[in-house]
């Protein structure tokens, strides 16, 4: 039965050094901010974490890769201009990359949840990603055989959730949280409010209570503003 | 592997030596002219999100997001900005009406399992057979970032590769074989590029359109599969 707590601290209390943390989000779209800058606060470190990026700019994921604390990333897009803290320890060696297509990394996490042994994907076959990797040919296609990702704990963001741990997203920070929290044993939600039983559509629950532990509401998404297309064109890039 | 020529078809190659190379915008209306009314489409990020300037909003063409949306606007500006609707290379945008927002691994099976109609995606290398390179220099220093690219290369029904012909130090990008690490093998259907438009065929590469150059030209540039055919 999910837990409504107090703070963020209390909500990742029990991270111990050396786990897997799934962390939502998409770039700082669903990027649950309040409880990464917990997770740095509890201090945990030597974690294995998954998203699908290595953190930008100085906040959230970012932050916890510049203060030491990630051993290995699980990641399909490390590379932005604005990841310098992880491009800086991956070149002096200090993290440890592991590079999964998007998809293969979603339907990873997806399978750990559904309780999936391992699954047959075209994506990836015959480049460096598969390599080393069983290979089967279905119908005279071929696939490439991936195995669940698991994790002890996943850090999401959702908007809303109702007193039994149902969620709601918004817009496009829904990505990874409804996959990745029933691939932890132990999900951990923040959202932007809390309402009571009854208080969301049966109908519009996208990821059911059963699949979260912990949920602390920490108020409207507090991560780094996502800068419009034409402030990044006037620092010369195009979008 | 047996090397192939560029072949002209007469039905089908026209040549344009009456104008320069496309510039980066007519290249993106180009291909926006050409993806079918009502198509389901994804456009990668760089070079390609400019097609979405160029589609005719009657078109009835949908654009999907990796990140998790069908029917995606045009880029967000001013108090439009809201953090928590963004593209897949994290910039702002908008949604328009009859657009869904849906997880990631819903996103990717739409691609996978090829409910997608076409994607668009940019290249550092396209081999005469189709394969793509272009999520990995292999350089010591360059830091690899696949994304979604693979699951597009092998799930979109048509796959249009945006890129200029050659390098800036004038090296071909369509290559007898990719030096570069595979992205997917034989996903490439059409190349769109400054100079040419050109089909991937079992029969060959097939010159559609020549732009500031004869297929001759492009031919001798390019060195690949000379006097073959």
């Amino acid at each position: 039965m999910a837990e409504i707590v107090a703070t963020p601290l209390d909500a990742v209390a029990g991270i111990a050094d050396g786990a897997t943390v799934m962390i939502g989000g998409f770039g700082d779209a669903g990027q649950p901010v309040a409880l990464i800058d917990a997770l740095i606060d509890s201090g945990a470190s030597g974690l294995v974490v998954v998203n699908n990026n290595a953190g930008s700019g100085e906040h959230g994921l970012a932050r916890l890769i510049a203060a030491g604390r990630v051993r290995r990333i699980i990641c399909s897009f490390p590379r932005q201009t604005d990841s310098w803290h992880f491009d800086e320890k991956y070149r002096a060696g200090e993290i440890e990359l592991e590079l999964v297509p998007q998809g293969n990394l979603a339907e990873r996490i997806r399978a750990a949840g559904a309780g999936i042994g391992a699954f047959y994907t075209p994506t990836g076959f015959g480049t460096l990603l598969a390599e080393g990797k069983e290979t089967r040919e279905i119908d005279g296609r071929h696939y490439v055989l991936e195995y669940p990702l698991r994790a002890d704990f996943a850090l999401i963001r959702a908007d809303v959730a109702d007193e039994r741990g149902n969620l709601r997203y918004r817009k496009t920070a829904r990505n990874f949280g409804p996959i990745m929290a029933p691939a932890a044993t132990t999900t951990v939600v923040e959202v932007s409010r809390i309402v009571p039983v009854g208080g969301l559509d049966p109908e519009n629950v996208v990821t059911p209570g059963i699949y979260v532990d912990r949920i602390v509401a920490v108020g409207p998404a507090g991560g780094a503003p996502a800068r419009s297309a034409g402030e990044r064109r006037t620092r010369g890039e195009r979008p | 592997m047996a090397s192939r020529d560029i072949v002209i078809e007469p039905s089908v190659t026209v040549e344009h030596t009456d104008r320069g190379p496309l510039a980066p915008d007519e290249l993106a209306a180009l291909i926006a002219g050409d993806i079918p009314a009502g198509s389901y489409v994804n456009l990668g990020i760089g070079q390609p999100t400019r097609v979405a300037d160029h589609l005719d909003p009657a078109s009835g063409i949908v654009l999907h997001t990796e990140n998790g949306m069908l029917g995606m606007g045009p880029a967000a500006l001013g108090d439009q900005v809201d953090p928590d609707l963004t593209n897949a290379g994290k910039i702002p945008v908008t949604e328009l009406p009859g657009a869904a927002y849906f997880h990631h691994a819903d996103s990717f099976a739409m691609m996978r399992g090829g409910h997608l109609d076409v994607c668009v995606l940019g290249a550092y290398q396209v081999s005469v057979t189709g394969d793509l390179a272009n999520w990995h220099t292999g350089e010591p220093d360059d830091i690899p970032a696949v994304g979604g690219a693979m699951d597009l290369a092998i799930g979109a029904r048509s796959v249009y590769v945006m890129m200029t012909l050659f390098t800036r130090n004038g090296a071909p990008k369509l290559v007898q074989a990719c030096t570069y690490p595979l992205t997917a093998a034989g996903c490439v259907t059409r190349l769109y590029t400054d100079l040419a438009v050109l089909d991937v065929t079992p029969r060959g590469v097939v010159a559609r359109q020549t732009f500031g150059a004869t297929v001759a030209e492009l031919r001798a540039r390019l060195g690949v599969a000379v006097g073959t055919s």
